[in-house]
């Protein structure tokens, strides 16, 4: 079969349905592996039984689900605003950028979610705030690396223009920076998405209020109830995916009505 | 030279040096340039790539400043012209902004200073008309030809009805046949809007069929090597005839001995201490 020789039309097709294909051809094995082949449920749930505790468990699911997305939420807007912001400052002073790209360097190694422990005992165990603030620190990092290398894409004949006409520094700011750097703020918040939610949810193991997702799937797994751990970890999947999705569409959307089309 | 000149002219450049500090040393851009242009006078600046004619641009258009010397825009300093919008510019590159519709970017200087709701929406309007883009308002710059982007920036550099248009190469990027069409709109359009031009290009014939002089520079250091004036005659239209006159052929063939005058000159010399 040659997918070159087929119209647009069919290889959109074979784009959607070739992953779905492989997607329940895996699932098929599993479940075949789980009941048939005999593997332990101990060691591998079966897919079915994974569906039953997300029908049996959906309100805990979701509710945990809505937990730990407003953490990551709540950190991907603060670490945004903070990136974004900290980036427009380094960007038009260069004391600002040599205080700030030592730290901004050692949060970019250090694992984040590392802090959890401390966080947490800083903030108080019954407080989200600590995985909130973990959320935001990761976010921060791309959004602030990405909008720092926007804002330093416009043209000099951009400049040129806008020094002719006299204009203030928030009018250059408005019309020429911003814009152009627009695009690699967005891809800088849809990298910070997925991370938002990785470290919301990894934090939760770290002790705190229970409710949220990494907060279940530890105490299912510590009471060996394997197949309710996968059923959650399934809710997190859906969680980043929405996420990235959510982040992916606003990008698209914006730079279809805003064609940034290369240097002119 | 009067300090105090009964008729202001546009442009006028006296006793300016340029020098830039690079890692190789000190490069002299401009020595001693003196130039004027009067109200309404279109003036090109024609050279070899490197004689400053460019830089002598961004000087009058205060993107640079001189080492030494005085720059005066409609009798004040660069500067304040500048900051009072006495000029409209053009670069090389349209330097269109892409997020923004055709409409939107002529719009721009008037955004940031100048009429606004109805007055801007009929300025843009009347501008797009003058460079023929009037169905093209909608459309964004990637989605237009290079010659319709230097029409879009033109209509933009006039948008604030200035009295000095500086322009540097704006046609330098653009095929024969487009240069051609934009010199005679170019034309047109500075009889219509009776402004002063001064005009950055290396191509000979362009210089001659615009100007009202041609500033031959030669390079290293930028200097001004001859002043042509350009006479077609008070009867003879700038129009596409002109390219077929021979008086048109006489002043190119002035243009060319004056940009090669000095070369030729120096070769020679070369020749006779060989």
């Amino acid at each position: 079969m040659s997918v070159a020789t087929l119209s647009p039309r069919g290889e959109t097709t074979v784009r959607i349905v070739a992953p779905v294909t492989v997607g329940l051809l895996v699932l098929g094995i599993w479940q075949f592996l789980v009941t048939v082949v005999g593997v332990s449920d101990y060691l591998l749930p079966s897919p079915a039984s994974i569906v039953e505790e997300l029908v049996a468990f959906w309100p805990s699911i979701v509710s945990a689900t809505v937990i730990t997305g407003t953490n990551a939420l709540i950190g991907l807007v603060v670490g945004t605003v903070l990136g974004v912001g900290l980036a427009a400052l380094a960007a038009r002073w260069r004391a600002v950028d040599d205080m700030s790209a030592p730290i901004v360097a050692a949060l970019a190694v250090i694992p984040i979610v590392a802090l959890a422990p401390v966080l947490n005992s800083m903030f108080g165990a019954d407080s989200q705030f600590g995985r909130q603030a973990i959320a935001a620190l990761a976010s921060f990092v791309p959004v602030f690396i990405n909008t720092l290398r926007g804002f330093r894409q416009t043209l000099p004949v951009h400049r040129d223009l806008m020094r002719a006409y006299a204009a203030s520094g928030g009018q250059v700011f408005r019309t020429v920076t911003l814009p152009t750097a627009l695009p690699f703020v967005l891809t800088g918040i849809r990298i910070a998405s997925s991370l938002a939610v990785i470290s919301a949810l990894v934090a939760e193991y770290f002790g705190g209020p229970r409710g949220g997702l990494g907060g279940l799937i530890s105490t299912s797994a510590a009471s060996s109830a394997y197949a309710r751990a996968w059923a959650y970890v399934v809710a997190s999947i859906a969680l980043g995916l929405l996420f990235y999705l959510v982040t992916l569409g606003i990008e698209r959307l914006v730079l279809r009505r805003i064609p940034t089309g290369g240097a002119r | 030279m009067s300090t105090a000149p009964t008729t202001t002219a546009a442009v006028r450049v006296t006793g300016v040096d340029k020098t830039f500090e690079t890692r190789s040393g000190v490069v002299h851009a401009l020595q001693g340039i003196d130039l004027e242009v009067a109200a309404g006078e279109f003036v090109s600046l024609i050279g070899p790539s490197g004689c400053g004619k460019s830089t002598l641009m961004r000087l009058i258009a205060d993107l640079d400043e001189p080492t030494a010397g005085t720059v005066e825009v409609n009798g004040t300093s660069a500067a304040q012209a500048r900051k009072d919008q006495a000029y409209g510019i053009a670069f090389q590159q349209a330097g269109l902004l892409p997020w923004r519709t055709v409409a939107a970017n002529v719009a721009l200087p008037m955004e940031l200073h100048g009429p606004s709701g109805a007055a801007r929406r009929e300025r843009v309007a009347d501008l797009l008309e003058m460079v023929g883009l009037s169905d093209f308002a909608d459309r964004y710059p990637d989605q237009l030809s290079g010659g319709m982007q230097q029409r879009v920036a033109i209509a933009r550099s006039l948008a604030e009805k200035p009295s000095i248009l500086l322009m540097d190469e704006p046609f330098g990027a653009l095929d024969e046949m487009t240069r051609e069409k934009m010199q005679t709109d170019l034309v047109r359009i500075c009889a219509e809007t009776g402004a002063a031009v001064a005009f950055v290009t290396h191509s000979i014939p362009e210089a001659v069929f615009l100007s009202d002089r041609v500033v031959v520079m030669s390079p290293r250091p930028g200097r001004i090597q001859e002043i042509v004036p350009i006479e077609v005659g008070a009867d003879a239209a700038r129009d596409d005839h002109l390219r077929e006159e021979s008086v048109f052929f006489e002043h190119v063939t002035a243009v060319r001995e004056a940009l090669h005058g000095g070369s030729a000159a120096s070769t020679a010399r070369g020749v006779e201490t060989r």
